[in-house]
C-alpha cells in the first residue's frame, strides 16, 4: 500500500500556536498533538485544534507527550463525532525538521501526520510528514486563513 | 463488572474498527484477557514479554494511569471507563 499524501492544513492560529509553543518549551523540546476529521481512517488534513503537551521527557534531544495530555486529547476528539487526533509535532532545537531515527523507530500511528518544528536558524522551520513502516513522506503544508 | 474500554486509532485495525468496546471482568488483568480472546492482535500492544503491562502503553481507568494504582490487578467497578493510550514520543537523536 502506498502511504497516502493528505495536506497538512493549518490556520495563522495554529500555526503560531505550534511554534509559540516550541518556543516557550525552549531549551528543551516542546510537543503537541492535532486533531482533525478522519476520512476511511486518514486524516483529511484539516486541523480542527493543536493542542500543545507537556514534554514529561524535559529533554532538548527527546519528548515524550504526558499521558494524561493524551487521554484529555482523546476525550476531546471523542466529542466531536469524526475527529480523531491525527497527529503530533514536536521541534528540533538544533537539527533540521526532518524525522530523526528515534522519530522514526517510535512513530505510533501510520495514519498520523508528524510536523516537526525546527529552531535552528533562527527562523523557524515547520515541516510535515507521514512516517509508515520506517519509511519516511514529507507532505505539503497549506496555511489557510 | 461492565466496563468500556476505549481503543486509539493505531490499535482499532485489530479490533475490527471499533472505538469503544464493552467487556467484562473484575481487574484490568481480567478484561485485558477477556479483549485479547476477541482480538488476539490486540495482545502484542497491550502485554509485554514478562506478562505484564506493555512499556510502550498507558492505561487509564476514568482519570488514573494503572501505573501508579495496582497496575494489571487494579480492580474495576461497573461502569468504568478503560482508556489504552499508546507511548506517543520521538526526539532530535
Amino acid at each position: 500500500m502506498s502511504a497516502p499524501t493528505p495536506t497538512l492544513r493549518l490556520t495563522a492560529h495554529q500555526h503560531a500556536v505550534i511554534v509559540g509553543h516550541c518556543y516557550d518549551g525552549l531549551p528543551d523540546e516542546a510537543c503537541g498533538l492535532l486533531l482533525g476529521p478522519m476520512r476511511d481512517g486518514e486524516p483529511t488534513g484539516v486541523v480542527t485544534e493543536a493542542r500543545p503537551c507537556t514534554n514529561v521527557d524535559r529533554s532538548a534531544r527527546t519528548y515524550t507527550v504526558a499521558p494524561h495530555d493524551l487521554l484529555r486529547a482523546m476525550r476531546a476528539a471523542e466529542a466531536t463525532e469524526g475527529v480523531e487526533i491525527i497527529g503530533v509535532w514536536h521541534s528540533h532545537t538544533h537539527t533540521a525538521a526532518y524525522p530523526s531515527p528515534t522519530d522514526v523507530r517510535q512513530a505510533v500511528d501510520p495514519a498520523w501526520i508528524y510536523p516537526i518544528v525546527s529552531l535552528r536558524d533562527g527562523i523557524p522551520s515547520l515541516r510535515a510528514y507521514r512516517i509508515v513502516d520506517g519509511e519516511i513522506t514529507e507532505l505539503p503544508v497549506e496555511l489557510i486563513r | 463488572m461492565a466496563v468500556d474500554i476505549k481503543l486509539p486509532t493505531v490499535l482499532r485495525t485489530h479490533a475490527d474498527g471499533q472505538a469503544s468496546i464493552a467487556v467484562e471482568g473484575a481487574t484490568i488483568g481480567d478484561v485485558f484477557a477477556d479483549l485479547v480472546e476477541r482480538y488476539p492482535g490486540l495482545k502484542a500492544n497491550l502485554i509485554g514479554d514478562d506478562g505484564g503491562l506493555h512499556k510502550f502503553v498507558n492505561v487509564y481507568v476514568n482519570d488514573d494511569d494503572i501505573r501508579y494504582l495496582q497496575q494489571l490487578d487494579t480492580k474495576l467497578a461497573d461502569g468504568d471507563v478503560i482508556s489504552i493510550l499508546p507511548a506517543v514520543a520521538g526526539g532530535a537523536i
